[in-house]
């Protein structure tokens, strides 16, 4: 292949495995030569529950559906299919739970497929060992930490680049199930593997990484990105759907807090004198990417377990509480804490209550500016947390009598909100909380990975 | 003086991360973006206190190419905790629409 002319060309057919892949869009994207499908499911986006309990955000038949249209396609095309991030937070379990779905459809489909699956969870004492040698920093904001804060983690994932997904290919894998990846690792893995410039292909990768959200029409598909040696194209696989230089461009901004820099394992993309050009009304070329190599780190994601909360949810519409909220609300948090205090004492631990006015000021938590019209109606949420379900929900019993007829004033009578529900009370479950926010130095993207393939003598019913 | 929310087409944020939120101010137009973009009242000092974060831990990055600018700042609790109210930050930048700029 003369080199001006290589094009590495990556079928990105959604921005998260689960949300609905489109079989047409992939048939179109393999009818205009792509060299593989690579795609994320994961992310910490939604928050630290998915991590913490190793439960995927999508639903199993959500996931199953997209990888078989996935499969199905990559068998007839001949090409490899990877997925990064497996079952949301990419941790063991969550990797397990993917793969049997991946074998459960390749029996369905009659396929022997090739299957790599590239584990990336840390023991968090192996962690603790690796800070007290010094291997392992904060990432701003944070500034300090103890050794001890890896072990107080439920679970630890280490960010993977392409390194790994490149050897599972080389060793000829079809399928590559990856656990914790960068978005853009696993989609620019087949570009840096076949030759392609590094910074077109970390540059192509991220703007790729969320399917069609670089188009004018977010929610419709997915995208090719064709990488070559100083430059990429991206083009939306929906013909219905456009890329323009400011679709493409604008995506550098996304849930990044810097628009120029992104750092990777073991580099950083610097996009600071990339052009976008047009080469039609739905095709963007980008050059002027760079990759400036690093020592090789990896990001750790840390999640556990807190404490158990118990809700309740009533709606008010009286009007002498509703000119009042804020002098009702912090009477009531008072008279609410010095209950539970009195009826449980010291059977209620370390509790929290938090109360939240949807309608007022929930959001935000912060003082209304006067002046402003009093609402039609509030929903206010109750909040205990406490060191089990059943302290949580015993606060909640305790509370509910006031919470439901707490007047404005003692003065007056009796009044009684409106509870939507009976019991008033759910047990919503535990609070998790994200507790790593730092990078490990590693020799190399091997270091702390584990490879496993799938023998399918052990599914001898295939 | 005119309101940010009226100098933009669009303002929004979103998470960046478990620690941190970022701001994109898309101005109408270049013209506007390159009159108001550096305001005061968009800098740091007096951004910092707007979120209950520490001045030099605000970061503004202009994206003249976009009309843009970035605001990040890190979350005063990481995403998803006891105190959460808005997990994925996409609220946070009502607190600041109705910012006068000089």
């Amino acid at each position: 292949m003369n080199s001006n002319q290589l094009s590495i060309n990556i079928l990105v057919p959604i921005g998260a495995l689960g949300l609905g892949v489109d079989e047409s869009d992939v048939i179109r994207g393999i009818q205009l030569g792509a060299h593989a499908i690579a795609c994320d499911a994961g992310s910490t986006d939604s928050g630290p529950a998915y991590l913490a309990t190793g439960v995927s955000k999508y639903s199993r038949a959500a996931i199953k559906a997209d990888l078989k249209i996935l499969m199905r396609a990559r068998n007839d095309a001949g090409i490899p299919l990877l997925i990064g991030s497996c079952g949301t937070s990419g941790c063991d379990k969550s990797l397990d739970w993917t793969c049997e779905i991946a074998i459960e459809i390749a029996i369905e489909l009659g396929q022997q497929p090739k299957i790599a699956v590239i584990y990336s969870e840390q023991e968090p004492q192996l962690m603790v060992s690796y800070a007290e040698k010094g291997r392992i920093g904060p990432l701003p904001p944070n500034e300090t930490f103890e050794p001890d804060l890896f072990s107080a983690c439920d679970r630890i994932v280490a960010l993977m680049g392409p390194e790994p997904y490149i050897a599972a290919l080389k060793e000829g894998a079809d399928i590559v199930l990856g656990g914790r990846t960068t978005d853009t690792a696993v989609l620019a893995a087949v570009p840096l593997m076949l030759g392609a410039g590094v910074g077109p292909a970390w540059h192509a990768a991220k703007i790729a990484e969320c399917g069609a959200l670089c188009a004018t029409r977010p929610r419709e598909g997915g995208v090719l990105i064709r990488v070559g040696l100083n430059s990429f194209v991206v083009e939306p696989l929906r013909p219905t759907n456009s890329c323009t230089p400011n679709t493409v461009s604008a995506h550098m901004l996304y849930e990044n807090s810097n628009p120029f820099l992104l750092y990777e394992p073991g580099g950083v993309l610097d996009v600071t004198n990339a052009k976008y050009l047009a080469i039609d009304e739905r095709t963007v070329r980008v050059i002027g990417s760079c990759f400036k190599v690093m020592p090789y780190t990896m990001k750790l994601e840390g999640a556990a377990r807190g404490g158990w909360q118990t809700i309740m949810l009533v709606g008010i519409q009286d009007r002498k509480v509703l000119a009042n909220i804020d002098i009702f609300i912090n009477r009531m948090h008072a008279v609410l804490t010095a209950l539970v205090q009195k009826a449980m004492g010291s059977a209620a631990g370390n509790f929290h209550i938090s109360l939240r006015p949807y309608g007022w000021n929930a959001i935000s938590g912060l003082s209304v500016k006067e002046p402003v019209a009093a609402p039609q109606e509030i929903g206010l949420l109750f909040i205990a947390t406490a060191q089990t379900q059943e302290v949580a929900t015993q606060i909640a019993k305790t509370c509910n009598p006031w919470f439901f007829h707490l007047p404005l004033e003692e003065s007056q009578g009796l009044p009684s909100y409106g509870f939507p529900f009976s019991p008033a009370e759910l047990e919503r479950g535990q609070v998790f909380e994200f507790k790593l926010n730092h990078i490990v130095q590693v020799k190399d993207g091997f270091e702390l990975v584990r490879f496993k393939y799938v023998n399918w003598k052990e599914h001898a019913h295939a | 003086m005119p309101k940010l929310e009226d100098l933009c087409h669009q303002i929004r944020s979103k998470n960046a991360g478990p620690f941190w939120i970022t701001i994109d101010l898309f101005f109408k137009d270049r013209e506007t973006f390159d009159r108001y973009s550096g305001a005061k009242e968009l800098q740091p000092a007096q951004l910092g206190p707007l979120f209950g974060v520490q001045i030099d831990q605000v970061g503004c990055y202009l994206v003249p190419d976009l009309s843009v600018l970035k605001i990040s700042y890190p979350r005063r609790d990481p995403q998803g905790g006891v105190v959460e109210r808005d997990l994925h930050g996409g609220q946070q930048y009502i607190r600041i629409v109705d910012l006068e700029l000089s």
